[in-house]
């Protein structure tokens, strides 16, 4: 399955720089650019299509949202595609739009940061107090006061939406230990709204009061001290936006250019619906159903099957495990190869079928990052994982557009949740 | 001696007439105890403690427990009702547990779980999340006394930790899980 040749997808600007490091590695790199003629460049042997076509042009219409990945408003983000957002005051004009808040199908629902807003949104209560949420990631979390808004993306809107407002620390006792995600440079962010496979983030789990619960009831906003685990009902917790817009609620598209070299922007479109308008057709896209309580389907990458894998574009680069060296000098959590490895993984949905192959490249992060440094769009950025995990994101949607169903939701390609692509 | 019987006398009668109180006494300070241990120090138990802390992870998760014997190590596997397994390693030799694997809707309380190990795990995860290039992607902490593992999304975590000088011979970290 793995094959580890010079880079064939490198650009002449990269070439450039790995020519004066190490003069040999250019003829490598030449013979493979070479073999791409043949529509082969795999040591192994092993067939490997060509780059995925870019998509369509920019679709446009009352469902496109446009996306763009850069830096972010805290400038330090790789791979990370924010948009802007509208929240208003429940059935107000009373409206702000916030910029630089990132495009995650690996979450559901809205989160903005307090230092953010300007408005006075509605308190979510239980038994007459505020209702906190604590919302664990894995490197970081967020915490603060469930409020109730109005979201408006596109020419879409989703009335009394219940979103998260991200402040303060969460109780020591709570799920929420690892880092506090409550800044704009902690966050990378001025917020995350998160479009995936969920109507709510945290569904069932969460509709009986236990002490693994995320939602509380506080005594009072100025601090977490007291705060007791609450039962939140479904349409109380923190809702993915799209399934409460009026129409086009089924699904998003995420739509972005192909790259071959680092960029300093991307630009894209998130489009929502799947189906719904001659703009969001399935076009012959593989539908890959995903297990409804996880959100995971099936990756098979050298020989190992990882059953959690997932699709995420929140997920700054692709993540699996793997024997390739880990860089030292910069941080240890992205793969630094000696030169750009091709390689190719085979993905299927839950249950086994449908299946696919996907051919990606993981070039060295130090070198990238080093070589690019006002970049944000790196296609072949590539780090660890743990054993079961293989975590696509958001170098996978570059050059494709990939398709998250909502569970539940019917769709031309059946009823969700599904990824295709 | 007889000084002696006198005030054995007088103490005997003292200490009898008080020790049917002695249960009630000694309940009310296992309660207050036990109260303090669960409010102000949460985060008691898990790596590298002994094993008895697993059931002390069980009632704060109020989870169930089971337990699978390898032939290397014990297996106490906790879960919470919300979901959240947890699975303790137990060294027979040490009777210590050297390695926590987790998975589930969330990740556990990693408080809890790292117990004295988790201050340094903080640090470590701070600093990365610190770092410019990187900020939502799995969690590797690599310390020479201490490896955490994490990643997953929404509803789907999965992770370990392990203290590497603790594996019992013959058990690799893949075992972890």
């Amino acid at each position: 399955m793995k094959s580890a040749t010079a880079g064939s997808a490198t650009s002449d600007w990269v070439m450039n720089k790995k020519e004066i490091r190490i003069g040999n590695r250019l003829l490598g790199v030449v013979a493979c650019g070479a073999l791409l003629f043949a529509a082969s460049c795999g040591g192994s042997g092993e067939s490997t299509s060509a780059p995925s076509p870019t998509p369509t042009p920019t679709p446009t219409g009352s469902n496109v949202q446009a996306i763009t990945v850069n830096v972010g408003p805290a400038d330090n983000y790789a791979n990370g595609a924010f948009t802007s957002v509208t929240v208003c005051v429940p059935g107000t004009s009373t409206c702000q739009t916030i910029d630089g808040v990132l495009v995650d199908t690996g979450s559901s629902g809205l989160r903005l940061l307090a230092s953010a807003l300007t408005i006075p949104l509605l308190q979510q209560t239980s038994a007459s107090k505020p209702v906190y949420e604590c919302l664990p990631f894995v490197i970081g979390y967020t915490w603060g006061p469930v409020q109730t808004a109005d979201i408006e993306m596109a020419g879409e809107k989703a009335s009394s939406v219940p979103i998260q407002v991200i402040s303060g620390t969460a109780p020591s006792t709570s799920l929420c230990t690892g880092g506090n995600s409550d800044t704009v440079t902690s966050l990378g962010a001025n917020g995350i709204v998160g479009v995936g496979t969920f109507p709510q983030d945290c569904g069932d789990g969460c509709t009986t009061a236990g002490p693994s619960d995320l939602y509380y009831g506080c005594p009072s906003s100025a601090s977490s001290t007291g705060c007791v685990a609450v039962a939140e009902s479904l349409a109380e917790q923190v809702q993915n936006p799209v399934a409460l817009f009026a129409t086009d609620n089924n699904g998003v598209i995420v739509e972005l250019p192909a790259v071959t070299a680092p960029e300093a922007t991307l630009s894209g479109s998130l489009v929502f619906g799947i189906g719904t308008q001659s703009n969001n057709g399935l076009n012959g896209a593989t539908v890959y159903p995903i297990a409804t309580d996880t959100g995971n389907f099936t990756t098979t990458f050298d020989g190992n099957v990882y059953d959690q894998s997932f699709i995420d574009s929140g997920s700054n680069a692709l993540f699996f495990p793997s024997s390739i060296p880990q860089c030292s000098d910069l941080s240890d959590d992205f793969y630094c190869p000696s030169s750009t490895e091709n390689l190719s993984a085979s993905t299927a949905g839950y249950n086994g079928t449908p299946t696919g192959t996907i051919n990606f490249s993981v070039a060295n992060a130090d070198d990238l990052f080093n070589d690019n440094p006002t970049a944000s769009v790196f296609s072949q950025l590539a780090g660890p994982s743990t054993i079961d995990s293989f975590d696509w994101g958001l170098p996978f949607f570059y050059g494709r557009n990939v398709y998250t169903a909502i569970y539940g939701a019917s769709t031309p390609g059946g009823t969700g949740p599904y990824w295709a692509y | 001696m007889s000084n002696l019987s006198s005030y054995t006398q007088q103490i005997f009668p003292f200490h009898s007439r008080h020790s049917r109180l002695l249960p009630s006494l000694l309940l009310a300070i296992a309660t207050f105890a036990a109260m303090i241990f669960m409010t102000a120090l949460p985060a008691f138990a898990g790596l590298g403690e002994d094993a008895g802390s697993v059931q002390v992870d069980q009632a704060r998760m109020q989870a169930s427990l089971r337990s699978t014997q390898a032939q290397a190590y014990t297996v106490q596997e906790i879960q919470a009702p919300t979901g959240i397994i947890v699975r303790e390693y137990v060294s027979p030799a040490s009777g210590k547990v050297f390695a926590v694997a987790w998975q589930g809707p969330w990740p556990p309380n990693m408080q809890q779980i790292l117990a004295s190990y988790f201050d340094q795990f903080q640090q470590a995860a701070q600093a990365q999340a610190g770092t410019a290039r990187a900020v939502r992607r799995p969690l590797m902490v690599n310390l020479p006394g201490l490896v955490v593992q994490s990643s997953g999304h929404m509803r789907s975590f999965a992770g370990r930790a392990y203290i590497p000088a603790m594996l019992p011979q013959g058990v690799t970290a893949e075992a972890i899980r």
